[in-house]
């Protein structure tokens, strides 16, 4: 059976690639990409650069299968960088890796696997897919999205967009892996990234300075507007609200002589609110393009709610509501809820679905 | 079985060329510079691989400047004329569809002062003579025109533009990289003044090439050092790879007219089996004024890279245009000058056949190639 494997040049993804080699899959490797590097003078983000391509390359050519770059600069620069400057021009914080997962690599690099009649694509991503037959043998099976094996790593709340046949065609070797043990493989097998960093930042942002980047390409964002307390006295200026998060504490410019954080933001004055802590302490949210894994589930079922990647989840009760859209109600307060990020619900270690905060 | 369908990017190198470098490289180490007997045997082995290469293209011996291959060729060439013309000429002329090669150079020289023309090319990638005739005055220094193209082949009219050249008192230089070894080529029939071949493209070895620079044209080395290749070419010269390029150019010569009829006979196959048996297909080149081994082919509907991809997993390697155009999105600036829309040009695959290339490859292709495209075309429409 052939099987893709999309390799971005980190360990996980080349580990991923060389367990399923070993597995005696016709493993093709495939990277992505997805920025214009020709010039080879401009800085580009952590990961998918010349580098990481030339080290996916490597791997490759190390574990005995074919590689190939495909170009997705366009779909890229479509799907995940418009959306990333879309939604700090309203306000919001996005997430681009959940639209790199769901909407290119199991979007046109599925595509692409397709074409090369690969049954799957494989990723290095922490999370489990699990195939559940029906008991009715007329009916399709279903497959569902539970957390990997690694709690530390478990990147599932990355992965909460994916339907069912993009389910259907994933695969995620290192689910049941320590990343230690991923590490240690890498290592073993001589793989030359098995020390490599792994990245964190945004891939496509150098330096991490996302500010400068969302300016260079839509400089009309960086309006300058007022910074108030609730309120509504003006405390100082700032130079773009693409700058804050609500929740965020530090580098607001402003002393003051108790803790403050940003409780909203305004794009249509460019308004920047802060409070205290007290202020973000919020016990319900609602979100939009819901995606459920699986099935639906019912009115006030109890979930545990992560409305960050890195933060500790939290006990709610979920109201599916009509339009794909959902509404929560937290056990106890939570003060990080920022919209633009994503909620995604877990009933133990099954993922139930999430979507996008508003 | 693999078939390798990519010729225009490299060549195999042949079984006597690699048994003359490896025996070069262990036997005659000598420097050719050297008075002792052991430069005495490199600089024989030089001169007779001179005089082969010269015979490739109805040169003389002393009017070949060995070179580190094709692109050195072409920067030699047009560096060189323009070092020397810059007091009294200021305008440097080519085809769009040069190699980067060319292109490249030209641009770093636009930033030196220089003033540069591209020649537009019709809907077969051919210059029309009276555009560079428009361009042409007292103040060009140099025309670069590449005799056939790397990604459609397209021979262009060199006779012609070089004698218009002539008129206005500049230099004519062609890169013929492509065509060394697919067509006759003899520079006085050309009337060409320089001339870029590069040796593994006619089954000779990497990293070697050289430019022809006709007797009394003046031209100034690039690169500074040793009085190697009469002053014109500083460095030792990389005596094993030259060794295998005289050698190429000999069997080249030797079988050309063979070599030229069995490619033409099968490339015309292998094109008239892909219009036939897939649906939407269209040939970019100029149908009757082609190198005989190249074609260029769109496959409405498919990105040419998944293509290219599938055909590899299938064991056929093809390409996309020029091989050293990866690394981005541009899409080929040859297909793009001969005014075809984004989609044929992301369309576009090149088959560039050999002198290995048999029947029996080309019946694979033809069985393969229909099969995989109305996958790609059934997934892409989905």
């Amino acid at each position: 059976m052939r099987i893709v494997a999309a390799m971005s040049g980190g360990v996980d993804s080349s580990v991923a690639a060389a367990l399923l080699a070993a597995d005696g899959y016709d493993v093709v490797g495939l990277s992505m990409q997805l920025y214009d590097q020709s010039t080879g003078e401009q800085s580009f983000g952590s990961c998918c650069t010349l580098d990481d391509l030339t080290e996916a390359r490597q791997v490759a050519n190390h574990i005995g299968i074919p590689h190939y770059i495909v170009n997705f600069e366009r779909q890229f620069q479509e799907t995940v960088v418009a959306h990333f400057i879309r939604e700090y021009s309203v306000a919001r914080t996005p997430i681009p890796c959940v639209h790199c997962n769901s909407d290119l690599k199991f979007s046109s690099l599925l595509d692409r696997a397709r074409g090369l009649d690969a049954a799957r694509v494989a990723t290095g991503h922490y999370a489990r897919v699990e195939r559940l037959e029906s008991d009715n043998p007329a009916q399709e099976p279903r497959y569902v999205l539970r957390r990997a094996k690694d709690t530390q790593k478990d990147q599932t709340y990355f992965l909460f967009s994916l339907t069912q046949s993009q389910l259907e065609k994933a695969m995620f070797p290192l689910g049941g892996l320590m990343k230690s043990d991923v590490r240690r493989y890498a290592s073993e097998q001589g793989l030359q990234v098995a020390d490599k960093p792994d990245s964190h930042e945004i891939c496509f942002v150098p330096d991490g300075d996302y500010a400068t980047f969302i300016e260079r390409r839509e400089p009309s964002i960086a309006r300058s507007g007022a910074v108030k307390d609730p309120s509504g006295r003006i405390l100082g200026r700032h130079s773009g609200i693409h700058r804050f998060t609500v929740g965020q504490r530090k580098g607001l410019g402003i002393s003051s002589s108790e803790r403050l954080y940003v409780t909203s933001l305004d794009a249509t004055t460019a308004t920047v609110t802060l409070g205290p802590r007290a202020a973000l302490e919020r016990t319900t949210l609602t979100a939009s393009t819901v995606n459920w894994i699986s099935v639906k589930p019912k009115p006030e079922t109890t979930v545990t709610a992560k409305v960050r990647h890195h933060h500790p989840e939290a006990r709610a009760r979920v109201w599916p509501l009509a339009d794909k859209r959902l509404k929560l109600e937290f056990d106890s307060p939570q003060t990080a809820i920022a919209p633009g990020q994503a909620v995604v619900l877990y009933d133990g270690d099954r993922v139930l679905g999430g979507g996008w905060i508003d | 079985m693999r078939i390798y369908l990519d010729h225009n990017a490299t060549t195999p190198v042949a079984l006597a060329v690699s048994d003359a470098v490896a025996d070069t490289l262990r036997s005659c180490y000598g420097n050719a510079s050297s008075i002792h007997f052991f430069g005495q045997s490199a600089k024989a082995k030089l001169d007779s691989a001179r005089s082969d290469v010269a015979k490739l293209i109805g040169g003389n011996p002393s009017e070949i400047i060995f070179t580190s291959g094709g692109t050195e060729a072409d920067n030699l060439a047009i560096r060189g004329v323009a070092e020397v013309a810059q007091h009294s000429r200021h305008q440097l002329i080519a085809s769009a569809i040069e190699h980067e090669a060319v292109l490249n150079t030209f641009k770093t020289l636009e930033k030196h002062g220089w003033n540069t023309t591209l020649l537009p090319v019709d809907q077969h990638g051919l210059i029309d003579p009276s555009d560079l005739e428009n361009e042409l005055s007292n103040d060009t220094a140099l025309v670069s025109v590449m005799h056939a193209n790397n990604e459609i082949g397209t021979i262009q009219p060199i006779q012609k533009l070089a004698q218009l050249t002539h008129r206005q008192g500049a230099l004519f230089h062609t890169d013929a990289v492509q065509s060394a070894g697919k067509i006759p080529i003899n520079v006085q029939a050309l009337g060409v003044d320089l001339l870029s071949i590069s040796a593994h493209k006619f089954n000779g070895p990497k990293g070697c090439g050289a430019l022809w620079v006709k007797r009394g044209a003046r031209l100034k080395s690039t690169i500074t050092g040793g009085r190697q290749e009469r002053n014109r070419r500083a460095g030792t010269e990389n005596v094993p790879a030259i060794v295998g390029m005289g050698i190429a150019a000999q069997n080249t010569l030797n079988a050309l007219d063979s070599t030229t009829e069995r490619t033409g006979s099968l490339r015309d196959k292998l094109e008239l089996g892909i219009l036939e048996g897939v649906p939407d297909t269209v040939v970019n080149g100029a149908p009757h004024c082609r190198i005989s081994n190249t074609t260029n082919i769109s496959f409405a509907g498919i990105e040419a890279e998944a293509l290219l991809i599938a055909l590899d997993l299938e064991g056929i390697a093809v390409s996309t245009g020029s091989a050293c155009s990866s690394g981005t999105l541009e899409p080929s600036h040859v297909l793009k000058a001969m005014g075809f829309g984004s989609r044929r040009i992301q369309n576009s695959i090149r088959f560039s056949l050999g002198s290995g290339t048999t029947n029996t490859e080309i019946d694979r292709v033809l069985t393969i190639i229909p099969t995989v495209v109305s996958k790609l075309r059934r997934l892409s429409r989905t």
